[in-house]
């Protein structure tokens, strides 16, 4: 048995309650663990409730309207059950996120070496000439040209890859144990993407933390994760080691997210397609929520709802019909 | 003949004005862009944010003016039509952008939508037109029923599919396609791929298709012409740019891809720097700031494209005596064995899996 893991999630379910009344089943039982020093991609498409889960990490879900159950142990604590003040004390300090958009989730009224200091300040204490000296510190970490002079401008004066930059920089403020990012390279081109991702890598190589990495893109999974857990309709589908989920995927839904992404080594005339469309999430179905696409689908499938099964150690399932590999020998 | 000829296009944007309206400042967003594309072909134009490449497919059809250049359509000159023959012109020519919640008139039912152009350009007699929409419909995949709903009750993958079925409404002979796919999610986006790819091979149309997304330009297109700061630097047919990318501003680009292949191997280039300010681009190469291989000549003359004779032209003083970059596109390698066939199975419906004669049941949940 290996050390305990660094965050483990268990049974977690998220309802939202809308003011029309309906009930959205956002995230229904799921398990998720990441060890110190892991990195752990988290995949799906729009509304599959990745970001609902990172959310309920950081404790960020509307209190009124979403109605969250399981647990979630950080650290010795139960992140669910932890009072607000306990909370406001780990985020930002052992709890760090990053968001997509850098330019929404910066303030544009403070410069950004304000907006570091302040968690640092808040987190550490300390005079503020030396919060001060540790923010030029981190921006140099994160590879900002000049950050002595950079360091007393503005949001709106940095690109968009130097923003995520600055946003990298404050999740380090307090050298946190768990950075959680969210598409944190989607809105950025390709050669940004790939300082971004060496940024990451090398970070997490010095700091030794765990990294959640949210994202749709395929590619920066296979480049950046250790282990993937694939998400759908508010489930996870499938959970893998990198290298296994990309040559053999355990899910119907997995295999159709792979065949779908172009290929640079192989020129299909026709790219796979997942017909039909994801299910409302009011009325979740009652067997395998990813039966009506499913090519593969059987009767029993649409019956009841299929358990995460382990197909090999480590590799984790939520498919009747898996191994896969047998429905084409 | 090429369908569309483009030579030494220019669009200077003023950016500050003084007190009296004088220009101060100008971005210089397209300087000097020549292209040419075949009748049912698709070019594609690549580069990062702020290269131009926008501005260029807008320059295309006219619908911002440009400052210098010409294009020729169809063997027409573009910039000296006079309002009617612009509007003939744009029945020849459409373009579908990336978001497809903004760009549909959310007032108007899609059989509005799909009508408009219809009489805008009296193309069909209104006894003819619903069926005209129905085929329409039909022709991107879409069930002719749906012509009376709204824009909102559809999913992102079919409202890009009736953004391209108005397109298809006046009979194009060229669509550009802004980042067509790049709000879309990834199983859907290989569905609209698929549709552009069939819809070219059925109705002839040539594609310019403007992307930032690599792998998504290896697989759709013939031609690419990679963009920097306004400028073409290197021009070749996919194949040919994929294999080996010529200057080095192509081969950072390129060796930038994330492949989905775990551990896979990479002579990743990460340029370092910032991308320069197309308001006050650099003297010489413009991208002599970021360049790893820049030398003197760099920083003080601009090297002009140049073709190699075989369809490969490239813009840098350095071409020849730069190392070979034939292992700098990363490989994916494909698919595994396993995967290859599970693939097929699954784009081959519900037969192909149950043909494997197998039966293997998990247990009962409780």
């Amino acid at each position: 048995m290996s050390a305990s893991p660094l965050i483990e999630i268990s049974d977690l379910r998220i309802r939202f309650h809308g003011d029309d009344g309906r009930v959205t089943h956002a995230v229904d039982s799921v398990d998720l663990s990441v060890a110190n020093g892991a990195t752990l991609g988290l995949v799906g498409e729009s509304g599959c409730g990745k970001s609902v889960t990172s959310l309920a990490i950081m404790g960020l879900l509307p209190k009124q309207s979403a109605e969250i159950s399981g647990a979630i142990r950080f650290d010795g604590f139960d992140l669910l059950t932890t009072p607000d003040q306990t909370l406001r004390d780990l985020r930002g300090n052992r709890l760090a996120m990053i968001f997509q958009e850098p330019m929404t989730s910066l303030n544009p009224s403070l410069t950004i070496g304000d907006q570091i200091i302040e968690t640092i300040l808040r987190h550490r204490g300390g005079s503020r000439k030396s919060a001060r000296d540790r923010a030029i510190e981190l921006l140099r970490r994160v590879h900002i040209p000049s950050p002595e002079r950079r360091i007393d401008e503005y949001p709106h004066k940095l690109s968009g890859g130097m923003r995520q930059r600055v946003m990298i920089a404050m999740a380090l403020a307090c050298d946190p144990r768990l950075l959680i990012a969210d598409e944190p390279t989607t809105a950025l081109d390709v050669t940004l993407q790939a300082q971004i991702l060496e940024l990451m890598r090398e970070l997490k190589a010095a700091s030794g933390a765990a990294i959640i990495l949210i994202t749709h893109d395929l590619g920066v999974v296979a480049e950046v994760c250790d282990e993937v857990a694939v998400m759908y309709a508010g489930q996870i589908v499938e959970r893998a080691p990198v290298d296994e989920l990309f040559s053999a995927p355990q899910h119907p839904y997995t295999v159709g997210l792979l065949g779908s992404i172009p290929r640079l080594d192989h020129r299909a005339e026709q790219l796979a397609t997942i017909e039909g469309m994801v299910p409302n999430m009011a009325q979740p179905p009652a067997g395998c929520r990813f039966a009506a696409r499913c090519p593969f689908v059987l009767d029993a499938c649409t019956k009841a709802p299929p358990p995460l099964i382990e197909v090999s150690a480590g590799h984790l399932s939520r498919c009747i019909r898996a191994p896969l590999e047998l429905l084409v020998a | 003949m090429a369908l569309l000829e483009v030579e030494g296009l220019v669009k200077h944007f003023v950016a500050e004005r003084s007190l009296f309206g004088r220009a101060l400042a100008h971005v210089k967003a397209v300087d000097g862009v020549s292209f040419s594309l075949e009748a049912g072909k698709t070019l594609a134009l690549v580069g990062e944010s702020g290269c131009g490449k926008s501005t260029v497919s807008r320059l295309v059809l006219r619908l911002i003016e440009p400052d210098a250049g010409t294009v020729r359509f169809d063997g027409r000159d573009l910039l000296s039509l006079d309002a009617s023959g612009l509007r003939a012109f744009r029945r020849e020519a459409q373009i579908i952008f990336q978001d497809p919640y903004a760009s549909l008139n959310p007032r108007m039912t899609v059989g509005q939508i799909l009508t408009e152009p219809l009489v805008l350009h009296d193309l069909v007699p209104p006894a003819r037109r619903a069926e005209r929409v129905a085929e329409l419909l039909r022709l991107v995949g879409l069930e002719p029923r749906l012509a009376r709903r709204y824009p909102h009750e559809f999913s992102g993958g079919q409202r890009q599919r009736i953004a391209i079925a108005r397109a298809l409404a006046v009979e194009p002979k060229l669509i550009i396609c802004d980042e067509p796919v790049s709000a879309l999610d990834v199983s859907i986006r290989s569905q609209i791929l698929n549709l552009l790819r069939e819809l070219q091979d059925r109705l002839g149309l040539a594609y310019i298709f403007v992307s930032h997304d690599l792998a998504v330009v290896k697989h759709i297109a013939d031609h690419v012409a990679v963009m920097n700061l306004g400028q073409i630097v290197e021009t070749a047919e996919a194949d040919a740019l994929f294999a080996a990318p010529r200057h080095p501003y192509s081969r950072a680009l390129l060796s930038a891809i994330p492949v989905p292949k775990p551990r896979a191997k990479s002579s990743r280039i990460v340029l370092q720097g910032e991308i320069p300010s197309a308001l006050n681009p650099p003297a010489g190469c413009r991208f002599h700031t970021r360049c790893p291989y820049v030398v003197e000549r760099c920083r003080s003359e601009m090297p002009r494209l140049v073709p190699d004779g075989i369809g490969h032209a490239t813009a840098c003083h350095r071409t020849s005596e730069l190392p070979s970059s034939a292992a700098i596109v990363p490989m994916d390698g494909g698919f595994s064995p396993v995967l290859e066939k599970l693939v097929a199975a699954f784009s081959g419906g519900p037969e192909a899996a149950r043909g494997g004669g197998v039966s293997s049941l998990g247990a009962d949940p409780a």
